[in-house]
């Protein structure tokens, strides 16, 4: 069974309608997208409701949390990772993701953001990369591309822009994905790919904010954006065998980096019997 | 020697506020270093993995304060410690602490200010910042010990309020304090109380993660436990989902507030000495505490007719206790190392035929015992 047809029911299993619904998102976000790709991979691996976190910063993106029956963790924005890190050290035993978005992680969480993959800590980080600041209406963000129009970019936006993966692989991350919201299967196998791997696992997630950042540069609605998604999307395998200059305009996805790093927990395990091996020296 | 002395221990300030931390039973400790506060850290670097506890090195202390909450909440006792630029950095997560009832302790040893300041010298210019620092309405406890025997049962005392008021806790120590030797005992386990939050044992579907009881404070489960909660810095329902209805709205406020209020008696801490029959008294915390005890001793030999009031809990601000205190008291020294700042709450709250007479020192230096004791002499004419 592929997970996609999970049945409704069982999405029900994880989700809390009580108290948090309706949630707060426009129709046809890819927020909502992500949410059901989450929830197929965490059941797809069978793990215990108990014993998941959840954490993330403020955004749309970082709602999501407050929607989902795990333990969750709804803190400030762009310090997610900072209190995911304090969460994992302290019980290594509870399976961490975080949920980020690109104003969130990189630009006033950037900081965290490459210690979280510089200490390769078993965290599962799915960045919804929607190229804007969407809660607050519109602003820039360290992955909007150049000449894309902001509200605080009225005449278009001239800074340079911030690429996750490469920043992520370089600051040490030991799994580092690219998915998007129109390719959801393989977004959630990324998913399953990333709770699987012992170490910072980034999934970056290509998203679409329609409401402001479609508008604003008369990119049309939720479905034009996804298949506009759809259509610059390559994958890593499909890249290696096409010109460099098919690829101008396109963005890769797939898992572009694995390696077999130790991770932070584990080595301060180690380090701690160690010294206690040591008589405490 | 007897037996108690050669149990004694020469220790530096922030050493025993390290002991005291590990005898409540510190189990995370997440920090950034800063002068004065470093050798707090670095004891927990070495300490912590001895003792099974965690110890992480974070890259800010934005990330610091963040790393403790999550620790806290998934059922760690946890800790930080910094200095006034890093206190600051603290401040928005310090909020989220204060609005998600996340216990941990904060200890900052006070520089002098503002911004990068005095690195290596003493101040008490943080006083305000411990009770008013995020922005929002909530209420502080905070605490500053006087002497390094102090630091450690103050420090213990802070996970204790920390734990049963579910909040995070202040302990202000200053530059001198924090590097000062004194001996002192260690006191054996056991011998002090050390109180660890109460945790839920109710199905499931009972538990309400923010619930509003009647004591204002209930049990707290932690992450793992089976109780999948919400917590957020959100205005949020006792059920952890944020919330825009008016009277969820106050009921979280007023709740973060009465859960202080309502046991101030319990939290506040003060020390006296002769009181009894002053007409004058001298007010002063931490570090100044110490020279005023002095200087207080100094004008007794004098016969000058003045006492001393060192309040241990700075907040909530005992208003209640010095109210009383200062009943026959004509003239109050509120002797600080700032521009003033406890002196408006002893304002607000001496009566009407108390003068209030402030003391101030802010080069970076301790005010001395005879600075008090000529100021004393001044006001007694
Ligand atoms: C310290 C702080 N600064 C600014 C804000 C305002 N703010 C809230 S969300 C946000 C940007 C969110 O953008 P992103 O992380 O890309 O998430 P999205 O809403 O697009 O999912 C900003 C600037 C805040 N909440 N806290
Ligand atoms: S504003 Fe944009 S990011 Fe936010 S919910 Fe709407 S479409 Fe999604």
């Amino acid at each position: 069974m592929t997970a996609n047809t999970l049945q409704s029911e069982r999405i029900h299993h994880y989700l809390r309608p009580k108290k948090s619904f309706p949630n707060v998102w426009c129709a046809g976000c890819g927020n909502g997208i992500v949410m059901g790709a989450l929830i197929r991979a965490i059941d797809h691996l069978g793990l215990d409701k108990d014993k998941v976190v959840v954490v993330s910063g403020i955004g749309c993106s970082s709602r999501m949390p407050v929607y989902l029956d795990f333990n969750t963790l709804h803190t400030t924005h762009g310090r997610a990772l900072a209190f995911a890190t304090g969460v994992k050290l302290a019980k290594p035993n509870l399976k961490v993701i975080v949920i980020t978005g690109d104003g969130d992680a990189l630009a006033i969480g950037g900081n965290h953001f490459i210690h979280a993959c510089r200490r390769n800590i078993d965290i599962t980080t799915i960045l919804i990369d929607n190229k804007i600041y969407g809660m607050t209406g519109g602003q820039f963000a360290p992955t909007t591309p150049e000449g894309k129009i902001a509200t605080t970019a009225p005449y278009g936006n001239y800074e340079k822009q911030f690429d996750p993966v490469q920043l992520a692989i370089g600051s040490g991350a030991s799994y580092v994905a690219r998915g998007t919201v129109y390719h959801v299967a393989p977004l959630e196998r990324m998913i399953i790919g990333g709770i699987q791997k012992k170490g910072f696992a980034l999934i970056d997630t290509i998203s679409n904010c329609h409401t402001y950042y479609g508008r604003f540069n008369k990119e049309g609605d939720a479905v034009a954006m996804i298949n506009d998604i759809r259509k610059q999307a390559v994958s890593v395998k499909a890249a290696a065998t096409m010109s460099e200059d098919k690829l101008i305009g396109k963005f890769l996805t797939g898992v572009i980096h694995e390696t077999d790093a130790t991770e932070f927990c584990d080595e301060y395990q180690a380090m701690c019997e160690r010294v206690l091996a040591k008589g405490g020296k | 020697m007897n037996s108690k002395n050669s149990k004694a221990r020469l220790l530096q300030g922030n050493e025993a506020c390290m002991l005291g931390a590990l005898y409540a039973g510190v189990e995370f400790f997440g920090g950034y270093p800063i002068t004065p506060s470093t050798e707090i850290a670095e004891g927990m670097a070495r300490e912590m993995p001895k003792r099974g506890g965690k110890f992480i090195q974070m890259e800010d202390e934005i990330a610091s304060m963040a790393s403790i909450i999550g620790a806290s909440n998934a059922g760690c006792k946890s800790m930080t410690a910094t200095s006034g630029p890093g206190f600051s950095l603290m401040q928005e997560n310090l909020g989220y602490a204060y609005m998600t009832e996340t216990p941990c302790v904060v200890i900052n040893v006070q520089r002098g200010g503002p911004s990068t300041g005095l690195p290596t010298k003493v101040g008490q210019s943080d006083t305000m910042q411990a009770r008013w620092g995020t922005h929002g309405d909530y209420t502080s406890i905070t605490v500053a010990p006087s002497s390094v025997e102090g630091c450690f049962y103050e420090t213990v005392r802070a996970f204790n309020l920390a734990e049963r008021f579910l909040t995070p806790v202040i302990v202000l120590l200053d530059e001198v304090m924090a590097h000062m030797r004194e001996m002192m005992v260690v006191p054996e386990e056991g011998e002090i109380e050390v109180f660890k939050r109460h945790r839920p044992d109710v199905p499931r579907e009972w538990y309400r993660h923010f619930e509003i009881t009647p004591s204002l404070v209930s049990p707290m489960a932690s992450f793992g436990q089976g109780y999948r909660y919400n917590v957020s810095g959100l205005t949020h329902d006792q059920d952890g989902f944020p919330t825009a209805k008016p009277k969820e709205i106050v009921d979280k406020l007023n709740k973060l507030r009465r859960k202080i209020e309502r046991y101030s008696d319990e939290i506040i801490k003060l020390r006296t000495e002769k009181m009894e029959d002053a007409h004058i008294a001298v007010f002063s915390y931490g570090i100044v505490a110490r020279t005023a005890f002095q200087a207080v001793k100094m004008a007794r030999e004098r016969r000058i007719k003045v006492g001393a009031i060192q309040p241990l809990t700075i907040w909530p601000f005992p208003d209640e206790q010095l109210r009383d205190m200062l009943k026959n008291v004509r003239k109050v020294i509120v002797a600080e190392l700032n521009m003033g700042q406890l002196v408006h709450e002893i304002r607000r709250v001496a009566p009407r035929h108390t003068e209030v007479i402030p003391l101030q020192r802010y080069d970076g230096n301790v005010m001395t015992p005879s600075e008090i004791f000529d100021k004393i002499r001044e006001v007694v004419k």
